[in-house]
């Protein structure tokens, strides 16, 4: 057992509210600089919708993640010695219009055009050239735009469903729509990483956030291609691929990343997760089908007392074994069963988690009442205005059981609460609800708690990071060091010749 | 006396320059080291450039390089009729590959308004440079036969000179103008080399290939580890004794 910290995270998408506040936190911080205007490390996606860099799921157009062969995992976008051939030009690349060209506007024309008979107009101009340009795309071009045929229609996660589903789904009394807010998830097994031909990429052992060494990045830009959720961007201007590094100045002086610290609707959680690198290999080696549960046994209980020697044998410390116990992406991720990965199939295993939404995929159209009969219990769940299969396609690589389980759970602990505070339900339908997915009483109040009324200490459990002890065992001579253990950064971040 | 300056001055100052800034540049401004691809802000026509470019410039580097170590086999090799077609012949594609993809790379950076925007003065040098230099070569090859021999016997001893220090530049003196012109144009590609993105050769990814998928960077030593330092971890010190 080769015990390690991973920092995880889960995204509560029934409390997402879609006012993108993160991304533009993360903006203001991170990439408000020449050559990353088009970068969103974080951004809010509407779903059924096609996303930003646009279809990005579509990995037979943008050849992201790994492929199962039989045994012997390679990248999606070709063997090794193929990555060395396609070096004078990757022909996987997205370009720029995948995105989005960046663009302001001319303000100052506002105050100096000559007077006219004309109000002067700010006109849009490229902030690459500085020419006048079109708009015609931009990061959430299709926000809340479900049931358009130019863009949800072309969500790849459609094909999932079958032609009379995909037909209702744009019926307009059952239109429905939800966001799916993502930033990088600092893969366990990462294809950003494998893909970099010099290297520059690299996962920190001690807390699992995955990086690019500026320093080393040569502009080979194959991490774009490789990563499947497309959270590599490459800097036009410096010459160097960047991503989100989740605040790791932020996390390592004990703050929430900015994303999770602005979100308004308070979905994001933030917690270590103890893993077994011995068993990565294999864990990506089984069936689609199966991918959830092989993530699910990697991820080891930081109560088992032989867990917990193995990891203090590799130098993880008391503190940070006790920040694991409350880290509430166990309980969503491990205890509760209600958080699930995006995209499994990718095989890169995300450690960003996220709880799929129930409203308002499920909400009747009779007055918001919920379907309490008791022969279809949970019909509203199997009835959703967006099947289930949609959902699985996103979260489970298709395996309906576990998204079922987790909608089902929500479900229970909203009648359960019903019950108590309203009283309008069947005591015995809510029992039956509660059997039908194992959950005590107990358990669905906690479940109530963490995710109606968690505090900020408790949504965000940071474990120790110990960097100045990390760098006392780099360097005896600690004081030396004092005070510059920071960033290392030396210059500024200029394109070379 | 321009002799001297050109054909003893130039290349020493140039592969002094090349050492020292190259290393100097590593060392202080490693950031800067970068191909710079512009692949991301215009796709289609980088193919038709730099594909054939990299593969007809490492061709012709080859080409040379070999008849530089090896001159005496490229004669005898060449004193077969057959042998010195084939041999003229591929260095001849070699070179049109790199016209090619050069003026097409030019043709690219002037009239794709977002590649103008990042272009700085050094790449319009570099690509003056290069271009000047390929054309010079591809017109040695095609009016100067035949050139893999007789480079054997003139440039190589006057390279080799300079190599031991006792540059000698009898064998090239008698070198036509367009010959001359692509030996100083050489030198100059490498004194501006270490200045401008020429050095992403220096970064040639090979070891890409036998190194794990997988990078993992710990701060601490894992096999001192770090919780004997700790307080609170007095388990593991007892345990290490
Ligand atoms: S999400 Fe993409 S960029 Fe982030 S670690 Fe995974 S593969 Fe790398
Ligand atoms: S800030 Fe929170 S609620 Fe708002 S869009 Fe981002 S994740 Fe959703």
């Amino acid at each position: 057992m080769d015990v390690r910290l991973q920092t995880s995270m889960v995204f509560h998408l029934d409390k997402c509210i879609g006012c993108h506040t993160c991304s533009i936190a993360c903006k203001n911080i991170w990439t408000d600089r020449k050559g990353a205007e088009y970068m969103w490390w974080n951004n809010v996606e509407t779903k059924p919708g096609t996303g930003y860099p646009t279809a990005w799921e579509d990995q037979s157009k943008y050849k992201g993640g790994w492929e199962e062969n039989g045994g012997n995992p390679s990248l999606k976008m070709g063997s090794k010695n193929s990555r060395l051939l396609n070096i004078f030009h990757n022909p996987d690349l997205p370009k720029l219009d995948d995105y989005y060209e960046p663009w302001t506007y001319e303000y100052e024309k506002l105050f100096d055009a000559p007077e006219g008979s004309d109000q002067p107009t700010a006109r849009p101009i490229s902030m690459i050239t500085g020419k006048h340009m079109e708009v015609e795309a931009g990061p959430n071009w299709d926000d809340d735009l479900s049931g358009s045929p130019v863009y949800a229609a072309n969500d790849p996660n459609l094909d999932s469903l079958t032609e009379e589903q995909r037909q209702e789904l744009f019926d307009i009394e059952r239109l429905v729509f939800f966001y799916l807010p993502r930033i990088c998830n600092h893969c366990l097994n990462p294809s950003c990483v494998a893909a970099c031909p010099s290297g520059a990429i690299y996962k920190r052992g001690e807390d699992g956030i995955v990086l690019i060494n500026q320093d080393k990045c040569r502009a080979w830009r194959m991490c774009v291609t490789a990563c499947p959720y497309k959270k590599t961007f490459y800097n036009w201007s410096t010459g160097k691929s960047e991503k989100c590094i989740l605040c790791f100045p932020r996390l390592e002086t004990g703050q929430a990343p900015a994303c999770f610290h602005s979100c308004v609707g308070r979905i994001r959680y933030l917690g270590g997760l103890l893993y077994d690198a011995d068993k990565l290999p294999s864990s990506v080696q089984v069936p689609d089908g199966q991918l959830v549960d092989a993530h699910r046994d990697i991820i080891l209980d930081p109560k088992d007392p032989k867990v917990r020697e193995a990891a203090r044998k590799n130098g993880i410390d008391d503190r940070t074994l006790e920040a694991v116990e409350r880290s509430p992406v166990y309980k969503y991720v491990m205890e509760w069963k209600l958080a699930l990965p995006l995209h499994p199939e990718f095989r890169t295993l995300p450690m960003l988690f996220y709880v799929p939404p129930m409203l308002p995929v499920m909400a009747k159209a009779t007055e918001g009442v919920y379907d309490t009969a008791n022969d279809e219990l949970f019909s509203p769940i199997e009835k959703a205005r967006l099947p289930i299969e949609y959902m699985a396609s996103l979260f489970s690589a298709g395996n309906v059981d576990h998204v079922t389980l987790s909608l089902k759970k929500q479900y229970a602990v909203r009648l359960f609460k019903r019950l108590e505070t309203v009283g309008d339900v069947d005591e015995k339908v809510v029992q039956f609800a509660m059997n039908e997915c194992n959950m005590t009483a107990e358990e669905a109040e906690t479940i109530y708690r963490l995710t109606s009324l968690p505090t900020m200490d408790e949504r965000v459990v940071i474990p120790p990071m110990h960097r100045e002890e990390a760098l006392q065992m780099l360097n005896d001579n600690m004081w030396e060091e004092k005070g510059s253990a920071g960033l290392g950064k030396r210059q500024l971040p200029v394109r070379g010749n | 006396m321009h002799e001297y300056l050109l054909y003893i001055f130039l290349p020493y100052m140039a592969v002094t320059i090349l050492f020292v800034v190259s290393i100097y540049r590593f060392v202080k401004d490693r950031f800067s080291y970068s191909s710079l691809s512009s692949q991301f802000l215009e796709s289609d026509e980088l193919f038709y450039g730099s594909v054939p470019w990299h593969i007809g410039i490492i061709g012709a580097l080859t080409g040379h390089l070999i008849g530089f170590l090896f001159p005496a086999q490229v004669l005898w090799f060449n004193s077969v009729p057959v042998r010195l077609y084939i041999l003229e012949i591929t260095g001849l594609v070699f070179g049109l590959m790199a016209l090619v993809g050069i003026v097409s790379l030019v043709w690219r950076r002037l009239n794709t308004p977002k590649i103008w925007a990042v272009t700085s003065i050094m790449d319009l040098v570099v690509l003056f440079l290069l271009l000047a230099q390929i054309f010079l070569g591809v017109y040695t090859a095609l009016f100067y036969r035949w050139g893999s021999s007789w480079y054997a016997a003139s440039a190589v001893p006057y390279l080799r000179s300079l190599f031991t220090f006792q540059p000698d530049l009898a064998t090239i003196a008698p070198l036509p103008i367009v010959v001359k012109l692509h030996i100083v144009g050489a030198f100059l590609i490498l004194l501006v080399f270490p200045f401008s993105r020429l050095v992403h050769m220096f970064s040639i990814p090979i070891s890409y290939l036998w190194r794990p998928f997988q990078i993992v960077k710990w701060n601490w030593d894992r096999k001192t580890i770090r919780g004997q330092y700790t307080r609170g971890n007095t388990e593991i010190a007892k345990n290490a004794k």
